[in-house]
């Protein structure tokens, strides 16, 4: 164990390693290119393969394929580069490739401003891609933390076959923390399952009891077909109703039943908690210091859930812990995008929003002004005065 | 006497994949053939040939035939086949595009696929329209030819496939038709064999949605056409070293040895192993 002065970036790039990652494809942009400079100089010592790319899509693309070829496989980005990614993402959600994408979130839209910090990213996230698909996306709130996401990213995309996000904001990448790291021998790594049946019993797409097939890499002896279009168990394209109904049953069955697993969060005197702030990322952060500040100077009942899991959204969690309190504070830089699920869950009624999205930081200030204001009376629609 | 393409047959997943899809007289079946006669002559083992196709026509390829296949995105084929190939260096990785694939939507891993001399093989199979789409101009549409998006005739210049290969750094770079298949089968097999990037534009044709277009109806009528049109490089080469611009010139047109990346890459673990390479160090004023 040793204790170092660690940049988040750096953390992110080091629980790559420890996790297994041996493949890294990406294309240069703040405030993620500390990633990629560090496993460029990694990765070959541990006889890994760096490539930087053309740009994002190939990026993804070549991502996908290390994957196939059997390697863990990831790539570091920010916004811009992550909307270029949405093609390929959508092709290894549907494939079923292992692999994990880094956004080192900054403001946008389009170029936005770099490279201020922002959480704007987080339904991209979830619907970057066209179609339906499950995504699993991870927000860490500390350098430590960002380590810890990233090993589990890993564990999360090897095991359930999918693809897998952590959302940094550019304050968690580019801040500078004491952290102890574990020993990489002590880190738990999971690594995919392979088949163990004969070639031609093989199927890279069935329906066994786990909901997660085994993959086998290219070049193994298990010959297959892998498709963006839909497929049946083998691979193979297919239009047949009964082929395609229990793939897109399974494949978001696969993360549903495992939510025990997936849904990781930290929650804080959320018991008779009167407000409920809910937050992730640095945003956490500000939160945590508004609700000392709350219950030490004014002695309110503040609770706080940070999430450290955003996709699949814990709804069940959220439903349950919000239950008691009569105010929901949502925080996050950006002006609502987290907020529209707690709202679905809640109910509008509850949920206040706390959010900016001009590069700044949301203050604990913000938010102590928001869990100290009276409650808000919800504006009425003049129209809808008659009823 | 034996067949020259007996055994071949082998390499299809004939019982699971068939019909294709492809219309009754389409090209991109000879070059299926071909890449299947190449891969027999070379005796590559089917496990360790990887097959990589983007989107179209011709990217539906990969699914006739028993090797690791993949059908990828739009123009992102050689992008897969790269990052595959950097994990499994040793694997014969195939890469078939159309035209379209390959130079619009993909042009940039193109030209970069060549710069990084990547030992891939790319096959361009150039029919000179996006046919699966419905006959619209691509990128290699000639010159004042009819499409379903040029009804007035295309006013665009075509790509020069092999020329932009080559200037882009590939290091084996060929051409021949539909056609002239036992040459296509030689350049294939000489291409399959090169370790470095290399290119093979197999022309080919579309009469289904260029043919109905450009007064060439019948597979027959694009098959004059091709042979017609078309010419070796030691006959053009007759008349000096200037290529022909209205022939397709066919034979091998470039072929030099040069450093390979996945070779290059592992001098790189094995340097990494110790310290940074030093740096020589320039101070000049006003860099900062």
């Amino acid at each position: 164990m040793t204790v170092e002065l660690l940049q988040g970036n750096r953390a992110a790039a080091l629980g790559a390693l420890a996790a297994g990652c041996r493949f890294f494809a990406g294309y240069p942009i703040t405030p993620s290119s500390e990633i990629a400079e560090i496993m460029s100089r990694e990765l070959p010592k541990v006889g890994g393969k760096f490539l930087q790319m053309e740009d994002e899509i190939a990026s993804m693309a070549a991502v996908i394929g290390g994957s196939v070829g059997g390697l863990k496989s990831m790539t570091a980005t920010s916004g811009p580069g992550f909307s270029l990614m949405q093609e390929n993402i959508g092709y290894a959600a549907v494939a079923e490739i292992p692999c994990v994408v880094i956004n080192v979130m900054r403001t946008g839209p389009s170029t936005g401003l770099p490279t201020s910090p922002a959480q704007g990213d987080v339904m991209q996230a979830r619907w970057g891609t066209h179609g339906d698909h499950p995504i699993v996306a991870l927000a860490p709130a500390s350098v430590r933390e960002t380590f810890d996401l990233t090993v589990k990213a890993f564990n999360f995309a090897e095991k359930y076959r999918t693809p897998v996000f952590v959302l940094m904001d550019e304050v968690i990448g580019h801040m500078r923390e004491k952290v102890e790291l574990p020993d990489p021998k002590a880190v738990e790594i999971v690594n995919r399952e392979m088949p163990t049946v004969p070639p031609e019993w093989y199927e890279p797409f069935g329906n066994p009891p786990s909901d997660v097939p085994p993959l086998a890499p290219f070049g193994e002896g298990y010959r297959y077909h892998i498709t963006g279009l839909l497929h049946d168990a083998r691979g193979f394209p297919t239009e047949r109703l009964d082929e395609i109904q229990p793939w897109v049953e399974r494949v978001f069955r696969k993360l549903d039943r495992h939510m025990d697993e997936i849904a990781m969060w930290q929650q804080d005197g959320v018991e008779d908690a009167r407000v409920l702030v809910v937050a992730y990322g640095s945003t956490a952060r500000s939160a945590q210091q508004a609700l000392k500040i709350a219950r030490a100077r004014y002695g309110r009942k503040v609770g706080l859930l940070r999430l450290k899991t955003l996709w699949p959204f814990p709804e069940d969690l959220v439903e349950q812990l919000a239950e008691e309190a009569q105010r929901i504070i949502v925080a996050e830089m950006n002006l609502g995008q987290i907020a529209l699920e707690v709202e679905r869950i809640v109910g509008r009624k509850r949920v206040v929003r706390v959010g900016r999205a001009d590069g700044r930081i949301v203050t604990p200030e913000q938010i102590l002004d928001a869990i100290r204001a009276p409650r808000p009376q919800p504006a009425r629609n003049p129209a809808l005065a008659r009823f | 006497m034996k067949r020259h393409d007996q055994g071949t047959y082998e390499y299809l997943r004939r019982h699971k994949r068939f019909p294709h899809v492809w219309c009754a007289g389409c090209g991109i079946g000879i070059v299926m053939a071909s890449i299947l006669r190449s891969v027999q002559k070379l005796e590559l083992n089917q496990d360790d040939v990887a097959l990589i196709s983007g989107i179209g026509c011709t990217g539906r390829m990969p699914v006739y035939m028993d090797f690791n296949t993949m059908h990828t995105t739009h123009g992102r084929a050689l992008a897969f086949a790269t990052g595959l190939k950097m994990a499994r260096p040793e694997m014969e990785v195939i890469v078939v595009m159309g035209d379209g694939d390959a130079l619009a939507i993909g042009g940039n891993h193109f030209i970069h696929a060549a710069r990084r001399n990547i030992n891939l093989t790319a096959i361009v199979v150039n029919n000179s329209i996006y046919g699966m789409t419905g006959g619209q101009s691509s990128p290699t549409t000639p010159l004042s030819s009819f499409s379903a998006t040029a009804p007035y005739g295309h006013i665009e210049q075509p790509f020069p496939i092999c020329d932009l290969a080559i200037a882009s750094g590939a290091a084996f770079v060929a051409r021949s038709t539909v056609y002239h298949v036992n040459q296509l089968d030689k350049i294939v097999e000489q291409a399959i064999a090169k370790r470095g990037f290399a290119v093979v534009e197999a022309v080919s044709y579309c009469h289904t949605t260029f043919g109905r277009a450009n007064n060439l109806k019948t597979p027959v009528d694009m098959m004059h056409y091709l042979k017609d049109n078309s010419i070796t490089l030691q006959a053009a080469k007759k008349n000096g070293d200037e290529l022909p611009k209205d022939r397709i010139v066919r034979g091998v047109l470039h072929d030099e040895e040069k450093p390979e990346f996945t070779e290059l890459y592992d001098q790189v673990i094995e340097q990494a192993h110790g310290p940074l390479p030093a740096r020589k160090r320039k101070v000049r004023r006003g860099w900062f």
